[in-house]
């Protein structure tokens, strides 16, 4: 196995301009929404609003202004799948479709889905729907194309303010934890890190540099695999049908009116 | 902010196909523990009601797989939940609840099948008369009924846990949905019976049977959605809505009415308690489905 790649993006460095969203549907032949009919959406700069099917990276805008708007801040935040360690979509897949590559990265093989959808209720992260086009359900492949020829991701590639940087997770995580040094020592104490360790589902593989608070950003604080819930809801629904069948043959044994 | 982790995820789109499926399936699988219980428990004079409960179960078990198959996006390729695509080899996840469903749902309908071929050789409609054994008494026949009954009770509650084994608002917030859809199964299957049973005008007894059946898993059934709404904490604010009032709905209409209605020998009123409870039954999988759905994404 190849060492394990991914992504570190670096919000601070953003500058919206999307060069990302688009290499990234360039390459991956993504069509466009409505067959491109214009849509405005009224957020702010925003108007893909949203990861889907055939949008694999979106870029966040998230306006932080006072009333007056004398004072405020742009949050942009490049969102892409996060490449989770232990990814719930893959947990859940009944089809097999969604796999580990060699690059530690989480890939749905579109000529294996069938469309059930299960992993769109089962991602944290609400990165995973269902193409339009295919039928099945679509996410960033982390250009899994592109790394088997040796090429970095086409969104990575195209980033020019290296927001994005593609990498080794190990030498990814070092060069984060350096950037967010510089910026507590430069005066920025609120910036963090966002799934750069292994605490969060193992270790995201596409992790981020934030300035507020992840919820800010709509990411859950604390991301969990849907297979938490498998073995309490099993054991009531065991419990549940133990006390249905003993209902049954109380009810249709003790016939009062046999006798 | 304080939003539950629940709240940052896309909904999977499942809706009436998906609904009008955890319905049916909860027909089949409870109609069939209710099937072999009157065959187990029951007279000669019930075997009519408890064939007619076999065909439901079959009859609804094929019914669900259709639904389950055309609501993919991809139909044609329902078969990959069984068989890897790529090697032909058998495709099971334990730990997803639809893969485990997908064979689930596959050996209940075999069985469902035995129970039926049985079914129909004692009408007389099978030119195999032995196939009657394939149903009680007997060893062979109750061996089936027993496996069947099992595998019912799995397909009545595995569809809750599915929806809990995700990251969705209200379904994975909970771990009692299993439990409900189990129970409200068992409500919805007595209440069709008892119609069936009202119809033919025969099988008093087994019907007197599922009426005194049907008032335990109603109360049990009110417990549990008292539960389950509990169990949810703050997420339960979803319900502030006219979701809440549905599921109100669901309580008056679909429990607390049928309890008043069904009396200790049936009586005229328990065709219409039926209905309400099989209505309520549909309803509370509409809520509890939909309710979820419709949280968008942050």
């Amino acid at each position: 196995m190849a060492e394990p790649m991914g992504f570190f993006t670096d919000t601070t460095v953003c500058i919206g301009c999307k060069a990302c969203e688009v290499a990234c549907k360039e390459w991956n032949q993504l069509p466009a929404r409505d067959g491109g009919a214009p849509m405005l959406s009224g957020n702010s700069y925003d108007n893909t609003l949203r990861l889907d099917g055939t949008h694999w990276r979106h870029v966040k805008f998230i306006e932080q202004f006072t009333p007056d708007r004398r004072d405020g801040r742009w949050l942009l935040m490049s969102d892409v799948c996060k490449h989770c360690v232990r990814a719930g979509c893959l947990e859940v897949c009944p089809t097999g479709a969604i796999i580990r590559t060699e690059f530690d990265t989480v890939v749905i093989q579109s000529d294996v889905c069938n469309g059930c959808r299960d992993c769109i209720a089962a991602c944290p992260f609400g990165v995973i729907e269902m193409s339009p086009v295919s039928g099945t359900a679509q996410k960033c492949t982390l250009c899994y194309d592109r790394l088997r020829g040796g090429l970095e991701p086409a969104c990575a590639k195209a980033c020019p303010t290296d927001s994005i940087q593609f990498g080794t997770i190990a030498d990814l995580r070092q060069k984060a934890r350096a950037r967010m040094g510089q910026l507590h020592a430069s005066g920025e104490k609120r910036a963090y890190l966002y799934g750069a360790d292994d605490t969060m589902l193992g270790g995201l593989n596409a992790f981020f540099l934030l300035v507020d608070q992840p919820e800010v950003y709509g990411l859950p604080r604390d991301p969990k695999l849907p297979s938490r819930n498998l073995v309490p809801s099993s054991l009531f629904s065991m419990l549940g049908a133990v006390v249905v069948a003993l209902l049954g043959v109380f009810s249709f044994r003790d016939r009062g009116d046999r006798r | 902010m304080g939003l539950p982790d629940t709240f940052f995820t896309a909904a999977p789109n499942w809706r009436w196909l998906i609904i009008g499926y955890f319905f049916v399936g909860g027909i089949a699988g409870g109609s069939y523990l209710l099937a072999v219980l009157i065959d187990l428990f029951g007279d000669t004079d019930d075997r009519p009601l408890a064939g007619t409960g076999y065909r439901i179960a079959f009859a609804a078990v094929a019914l669900s797989g259709v639904l389950l198959t055309a609501d993919l996006g991809r139909p044609e390729r329902f078969w990959h939940m069984l068989l890897q695509s790529k090697t032909a080899w058998p495709m099971l996840k334990p730990w997803s609840p639809m893969s485990l469903g997908a064979w689930g749902l596959l050996f209940f309908g075999g069985v469902t099948f035995l129970s039926l071929l049985a079914v129909l050789a004692e009408a007389g409609r099978l030119p195999w008369r032995r196939l009657v054994r394939l149903r009680p008494p007997g060893a062979l026949g109750t061996l089936v009924a027993l496996v069947g009954a099992l595998l019912g009770l799995f397909i009545a509650g595995y569809t809750g846990i599915l929806l809990s084994v995700t990251n969705r608002p209200i379904w994975a917030d909970t771990w009692l949905l299993g439990l409900a859809f189990l129970i409200s199964a068992a409500s919805i299957s007595a209440a069709l019976l008892i119609l069936v049973a009202q119809s033919h005008g025969r099988s008093r007894r087994a019907a007197r049977a599922l009426g005194r059946f049907d008032r335990w898993v109603l109360v049990l059934e009110l417990v549990v959605l008292v539960a389950l709404v509990a169990s949810l904490g703050a997420v339960a604010r979803v319900w502030l809505s006219v979701w809440g009032g549905a599921l109100l709905g669901v309580v008056l209409v679909g429990i607390i009415a049928p309890l008043a209605l069904l009396r200790r020998d049936l009586g005229a009123a328990a065709p219409v308690a039926a209905i309400l409870v099989l209505v309520g039954g549909f309803l509370l999988r509409v809520v509890l489905v939909l309710s979820s759905e419709h949280v968008g994404r942050v």
